[in-house]
């Protein structure tokens, strides 16, 4: 049966964008501790350590999201644990979200001038102190623009827990669409949700960046 | 205990194969015409005309706000409403042509605006004849200080290439999908599906970077 779309389904599909920010929120703190480990075994003295978290970061940044969210998915059943979409969207963006945060806080990171470091160790600070009174609360300061810019990244790529049968936004859209067929605007609601969202936080990303790059220069 | 099978995987190689050259086809074709919308969005903007910078700017907002599955779905099966239809590959090759436009007028924009007005200067202080200072003052470093992003962004575009699967486009993941629904070896299809999406990320950005060695490995004052 074919029928109208109506306020309803926009109510539909606006509840469904709890699922999108349950999800990428859980990706987000997952991949910010995950995010951290990996960022300071890049920058660590242990060469093993640099090796494996770089080695993890380029396969995550070199496969496609879809293909992590498949393979995740279908690797829970070959570790023998029942097959749950979230769980799966969950742990793969949250995979996902720590590579790219690793990344981005290395550099962040090794933005920070080695004389910090330097001046840190001559005070005989250990290396624990030195990262959290020294070295972070710097590298915090570049890292929050392309922090926030790679939140708008991870809430459009929640959109491919869809595939896998997770009912979020994108998902939502297409249940009211194959009830309706009305996918012009159905579609065009979605997108018009997704662009609420994540709008907002690609303009603070630049205003943040703007102002960065003004206290650099001046 | 779970089995490990990869035999299907193996006897079908060649499909996944053709599957991978269709997705480095469909990756060039979209980066190729993209880069013309790319730099007709990066003229447009900077042109001054205000209408023609907004039309632009909300091109560009919208298509980096909202996400690719939502854009593929809008014009493969939202469009068709307008009396636009178009066969899954188009459809395709057109979301992919979309998507990288957008993001390639800001980063075509960033090159144009990269070079300082006294470079061009000096060029004319020189005695360069125009079509040597668009080359050689204007064109070649612009092209030089874009490169990591432009090849960046082909690589992104070639991942992002696999979600065409979803409205039934071939491509990599596609014949990996096809091979799923015949045999249900489905954690070691895509095990290889994504050794071989990284192989090909891997290949093309050594290749870049042999370019970038070739072409722009010139000292530059800064």
């Amino acid at each position: 049966m074919i029928r109208e779309f109506s306020s309803a389904d926009v109510l539909f599909i606006l509840m469904a964008i709890r699922w999108t920010l349950i999800l990428s929120l859980i990706a987000f703190a997952g991949g910010a501790v995950g995010g951290m480990v990996l960022a300071l075994a890049r920058t660590s003295q242990a060469r093993v350590l640099r090796w494996i978290s770089m080695s993890f970061i380029q396969v995550f940044q070199g496969t496609p999201l879809l293909m992590q969210l498949f393979l995740v998915y279908f690797g829970l059943a070959v570790l023998g644990l029942p097959i749950d979409p979230l769980l799966a969207a969950a742990v793969a963006l949250t995979l996902h979200a720590s590579a790219f945060l690793g990344e981005i806080w290395r550099g962040a990171i090794q933005a920070v001038p080695q004389g910090q470091s330097e001046a840190a160790t001559a005070l005989a600070l250990s290396y624990g102190d030195r990262m959290r009174h020294v070295v972070l609360p710097q590298a915090m300061r570049t890292a929050t623009a392309p922090t926030v810019g790679f939140l708008v990244q991870l809430i459009k790529g929640t959109s491919l827990a869809s595939i896998i049968g997770f009912t979020e936004l994108t998902r939502a859209g297409q249940i009211v669409n194959n009830a309706t067929f009305q996918p012009f605007l159905v579609f065009g609601t979605v997108a018009a949700f997704y662009f609420i969202l994540c709008w907002p936080l690609s303009l603070l990303a630049r205003q943040m960046e703007a102002r960065m790059r003004l206290a650099v220069t001046r | 205990m779970y089995r490990f099978n990869f035999q299907p995987v193996f006897d079908n190689l060649d499909m996944l194969a053709h599957g991978a050259w269709l997705t480095v086809q469909l990756s060039f074709a979209a980066m190729a015409i993209g880069l013309v919308v790319s730099v007709l969005g990066a003229v447009a903007k900077t042109s001054g005309i205000k209408p023609l910078r907004w039309i632009v700017d909300a091109y560009v907002e919208v298509i980096r706000n909202t996400p690719f599955l939502i854009q593929i779905f809008f014009i493969f099966f939202g469009l068709p409403a307008l009396g636009i239809s178009m066969s899954p590959n188009t459809a395709a090759l057109v979301a992919l042509v979309v998507n990288v436009g957008a993001y390639g007028t800001e980063i075509i924009r960033a090159g144009i605006e990269s070079i300082p007005q006294g470079q061009i200067e000096a060029g004319r202080a020189l005695a360069l004849s125009p079509v040597q200072i668009f080359r050689h003052v204007v064109l070649k470093p612009a092209l030089r200080n874009i490169y990591p992003s432009l090849t960046s962004q082909f690589i992104y575009l070639m991942l992002t290439s696999s979600v065409v699967s979803v409205i039934s486009a071939t491509d990599l993941a596609a014949a990996g999908a096809d091979l799923n629904a015949r045999t249900f070896a489905s954690f070691e299809i895509y095990l290889v599906l994504t050794a071989l999406y990284f192989l090909l990320a891997l290949g093309f950005s050594t290749l870049f970077a042999t370019l970038r060695r070739v072409f722009f490995d010139y000292p530059a004052g800064r």
